[in-house]
């Protein structure tokens, strides 16, 4: 289970990005895309953004859930938008066929055989836990008044916290 | 009178540093060393950021901890007009003024949106709508801002995209009065640059935001209200639509 989480602005701009893997069930925390394919996670999220678009003024949820699925890769994007629209991206690849690997965010309920389930409440979850603890540090990193909308954030304290959350609940 | 003073007496004792000169060509003759451990100095300490003595950096305090705090009003009303006095200094005109304080109100309006979201109890949807997102303005903004909410919020009458909130006594203009060759200078301007930034956050284009003064009862000095503003805010066409198309979806 990899995850890459991207931060992206109002101009479709990224603002920080960061790759992790799953810590749970064993996992050791280190993302494992495979490298003939890692360049493409940022097409897939960037692709993600049109469905934010055409959500985003019907569903008024801050969390929008499993929005986009790239079946090549078997990964899923999971959106959530600040209230100035901003939005954060979590891309999930699940690593089929190797059951150590692929041990999932769900592996409690939502992650039954080799199929990783986005929609399994215990995966939507965990992923909205991380998604309010970042929403939280994002806050605070942009309340600094030398902060301008849509500045990338560079702080290695916020990338540290984002790490964390990544522990904690992914 | 002491600064020029003091500075013509440096000017003839300029001349005997000069004779310290050659010492200090001494670090200009072999620059290599010195640049290097000066570029050393920044780079040893890249990744150790300078925490305060507490060792907390602000990602360790609640956000939440200032939720209740209040600021003195005296403080509030001299930082205030010290920003007023900034901008003036830099404008031709009022309007020129009015624009510098939207634009400074702005980013306040556009931090305190997701803040304010993200304080309250139970964290209510993202305003997808023009009515949520006013109402939160009149209320949760208004009274974080200014200890309570909005007087009034009206739909024009003659334009569906205008938008009114009254304030009768509004805090940023207590403390000022405008002289009479800048006529109709409101400094609500600077609320309006606030709202503005609220909207055009959430996602919602304005055309602008603009303060005006109305006393009340066209009486001026009479009325009830004297310092009575009206916020004018005018959203563009294309917000508009999505509303229609929203309201059909529905």
């Amino acid at each position: 289970m990899s995850y890459y989480f991207a931060i992206i602005g109002h101009h479709d701009n990224p603002l920080f990005e960061a790759e992790f893997g799953t810590s749970k069930s064993g996992g050791d925390g280190a993302s494992r895309f495979p490298p003939q394919t890692r360049y493409m996670n940022q097409f897939i999220v960037h692709a993600a953004l049109d469905i934010v678009c055409e959500t985003q003024w019907v569903n008024s949820a801050m969390y929008l859930k499993a929005i986009d699925t790239h079946p090549p890769t078997s990964s899923h994007v999971s959106c959530f938008l600040t209230p100035n629209n901003i939005r954060f991206m979590l891309l999930v690849q699940p690593h089929l066929g190797n059951p150590r690997a692929s041990s999932a965010v769900g592996g409690r309920s939502g992650y039954r055989g080799e199929v990783y389930n986005p929609t399994a409440p215990a995966t939507e979850e965990a992923i909205r836990g991380f998604f309010n603890e970042v929403f939280g540090d994002w806050i605070k990193a942009t309340m600094n008044p030398f902060y301008g909308r849509d500045d990338r954030i560079t702080s290695p304290v916020f990338r540290g916290r984002v790490m964390t959350a990544a522990k904690k609940f992914l | 009178m002491a600064t020029p003073h003091s500075l013509h007496h440096e000017g003839p004792q300029k001349p005997p540093p000069s004779t310290t000169l050659p010492l200090r060509q001494h670090p200009q003759q072999q620059p290599q060393p010195t640049q290097q451990t000066v570029q050393a100095l920044p780079v040893q300490p890249a990744t150790g950021l300078r925490y305060p003595s507490s060792k907390k950096t602000i990602y360790d305090r609640n956000i939440n901890r200032s939720k209740t705090a209040e600021l003195s009003r005296a403080a509030f009303a001299y930082l205030f007009i010290e920003m007023i006095g900034y901008a003036q200094r830099r404008v031709k005109g009022v309007a020129d003024l009015e624009k510098r304080l939207n634009e400074a109100g702005q980013p306040l309006g556009h931090r305190l949106l997701p803040l304010l979201l993200h304080r309250l109890p139970s964290p209510p949807p993202r305003p997808t709508r023009i009515l949520p997102l006013l109402q939160f303005i009149t209320t949760t903004l208004w009274r974080h801002l200014f200890g309570r909410p909005a007087d009034t919020l009206e739909r024009s009458a003659a334009n569906a995209a205008e938008y009114m909130i009254s304030d009768n006594e509004p805090l940023v203009s207590q403390y000022i009065s405008v002289p009479r060759e800048m006529g109709n200078f409101n400094a609500g301007a600077f609320v309006a640059g606030v709202i503005e930034g609220v909207c055009v956050g959430a996602g919602f284009e304005v055309e602008g935001v603009t303060a005006h003064g109305v006393a009340e009862q066209g009486g001026g000095e009479g009325g009830m209200w004297p310092g009575k503003t009206v916020f004018l805010i005018r959203f563009c066409a294309g917000v508009l639509e999505r509303e229609e198309g929203l309201g059909k979806g529905m």
